[in-house]
């Protein structure tokens, strides 16, 4: 169902971004990310700037959104500008009271800024043109090759996927016996910290007992598919790589290159 | 004692790209006492309709009114509401949590504002009513049968004493026979208490025995609104919406089309029965 997947901000479209292989989007994202701190001139950061709007574009993601992403983070960003745009020493050009406004505090902070932005702005991309699954799938590929070093990536990576499969199920769950305990006169609005974490009681323990049910169910509807973990297992869709995904590892080589050599 | 739901729509997911209407635009009024089916297939919007009639969905627009009061109003209490109305949901077996039956079904009263002893009476009232016995007051809700559990979640609703009681599917999951003597159960509430029963279900068959009104809802819209003979005309239309008009009512139609004079209103199998013995001269 479609509100399965909302978790991880996913955003149904039909694309180009939509289709590349979540390979190529999170080794793009992390490329992407080296090209952000590479370049040192104004023109490095139109260069990125102008691809991640390009981006945007092909995925056609809604700008709203993308802005909508970037709340968590104002305050954050606010914090570094400021600290940048007053800690950096260098030539002097305003001074109020304590606080000395320097010409490279003021390229910092706004390098600083736009770097973050930008950052967001990428990682959201990847985001919301995949969903949760494939990107499990595809990381568990992308870092296939720690197992040579017995780390259990098959594994890992299914319980992170369970995980996300379970998070939406779980809130779903969580509204439900909320509004039953709450048809029942529970108040989870009013009154003080006590009161309150006391008022979570109804709501937790049924919670834990349905959680607690939900995986013992999928414990023995996997087993008694056979599940056995990641040795020799295949998958149903396997990842493969198009035309398209080698055009996209060209442009970030580009993008990279653009960023070392640009003035 | 009523309630009016005035013009009330829904959405699900409100401002983005999932967004789904729930409930369309409608006007609905629930006077005292009847025994009322709420029927449509599965995603017709059910259950979100139903929250509304106690405050735990606010509609996207309309308004709802509970003896006159516009229940958004700011001096309007949702606790008194919650109380007049009582809601069981699907399955209501998981909301239970405490470690004993009769401490879980003070649950509800407890949070009414019920004294120590009005608590107990209502909670010892609503388990006898649900044919919980003795024996079972003080085990723990978890250690019940599915069957079980689901009457003490009832009582649970019932025992705040409310004057509408909602019930979202209480036989889903149930065998036959347990499916029986809940809803007898419902019947016999609805009788001794006088209270407002809304059964939601998408059984023809159950509704069709108790309830006096039948409300179809199908893709969030009422289609019918009436008393069970009157809504089983429309045969054809139900099919549409992927609901079956009860199989002792498509017997006597058949019956009826072949040329044998039985009565084509039946709705029970007992009446079946009765219409078609005289039909064939049997006692
Ligand atoms: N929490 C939710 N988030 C998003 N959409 C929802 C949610 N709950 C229900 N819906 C959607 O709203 C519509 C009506 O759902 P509702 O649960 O009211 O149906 P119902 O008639 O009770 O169905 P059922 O017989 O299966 O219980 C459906 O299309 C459903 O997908
Ligand atoms: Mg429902």
């Amino acid at each position: 169902m479609l509100r399965d997947i909302t978790l991880g901000q996913y955003y149904p479209a039909e694309s180009v971004i939509h289709r590349l292989d979540p390979r190529t989007k999170f080794l793009g994202t992390l490329a992407f990310i080296v090209a952000l701190f590479l370049f040192k001139t104004f023109w490095g950061f139109l260069l990125c700037g102008g691809f991640i709007i390009f981006v945007t574009a092909l995925a056609k993601l809604p700008i709203k959104f993308l802005i909508k992403g970037m709340r968590p983070i104002l305050f954050l960003l606010l914090f570094m500008m400021i600290f940048n745009l007053l800690l950096t020493p260098g030539e002097i050009i305003g001074q109020w009271w304590i606080f000395r406004v320097t010409k490279e505090g003021v390229y910092a902070a706004l390098f600083m800024g736009l770097r973050l932005v930008m950052l967001v702005f990428g990682s959201s991309i990847m985001t919301y043109t995949t969903t949760p699954n494939k990107l499990t799938s595809g990381m568990e590929s992308v870092f296939g090759f720690l197992k040579i070093f017995k780390v259990p990536v098959h594994e890992l990576a299914m319980m992170i996927s369970i995980a996300l499969r379970f998070i939406p199920i779980l809130l779903d769950e969580t509204n439900k016996i909320m509004k039953a305990q709450q048809a029942r006169g529970a108040d989870f609005e009013t009154g003080g910290l006590i009161k309150r974490a006391k008022a979570l009681v109804p709501l937790l323990i049924p919670l834990f007992v349905s959680a607690f049910r939900r995986a013992e169910e999928l414990a023995e509807a996997m087993e008694a598919r056979c599940y056995h973990g990641g040795k020799g297992r295949t998958k149903m869709k396997p990842l493969k790589y198009h035309l398209r995904d080698l055009i996209a590892y060209l442009s970030l080589i580009g993008l990279i290159v653009g960023c070392v050599f640009i003035p | 004692m009523s309630l009016i739901l005035d013009k009330i729509s829904y959405y699900y997911g409100k401002g983005t790209a999932f967004e789904t209407a729930a409930v369309k635009n409608i006007t609905l009024s629930i006077p005292d006492g009847e025994f009322i089916g709420l029927i449509g297939h599965t995603g017709s919007g059910k259950s979100t309709l139903i929250q509304h009639m106690n405050g735990l969905i606010k509609p996207e627009s309309g308004n709802i009114y509970f003896n006159g009061a516009d229940i958004y109003d700011k001096d309007f209490k949702l606790r008194d509401l919650r109380r007049k109305v009582g809601l069981v949901f699907q399955y209501p077996e998981h909301q239970l949590f405490e470690t004993t039956v009769i401490k879980d079904v003070l649950f509800g009263p407890n949070n009414m504002g019920f004294t120590k002893l009005e608590a107990e009476v209502a909670a010892y009232d609503a388990l006898k009513a649900v044919g919980i016995g003795e024996d079972l007051i003080d085990a723990s809700p978890l250690e019940l049968s599915g069957g079980q559990k689901r009457r003490v979640a009832i009582a649970g609703v019932l025992a705040c004493n409310p004057e509408i009681l909602i019930l979202d599917e209480p036989t889903a999951g149930l065998d036959p026979a347990g499916r029986t003597e809940i809803l007898n159960l419902l019947k016999k509430i609805h009788e001794e208490k006088k209270i407002t029963i809304i059964l939601v279900s998408h059984s023809m068959e159950d509704v069709a025995r108790y309830a006096e009104r039948i409300i179809v809802i199908d893709n969030g819209e009422i289609y019918f609104d009436d008393e069970p003979r009157k809504v089983f005309e429309h045969e054809d239309e139900l099919k549409k919406m992927g609901l079956e008009i009860p199989q002792c009512t498509q017997l006597v139609r058949k019956l009826k089309k072949c040329g044998f004079d039985v009565d084509e209103d039946c709705l029970t199998v007992e009446e079946t029965l009765a219409s078609i013995k005289e039909c064939f001269g049997i006692n």
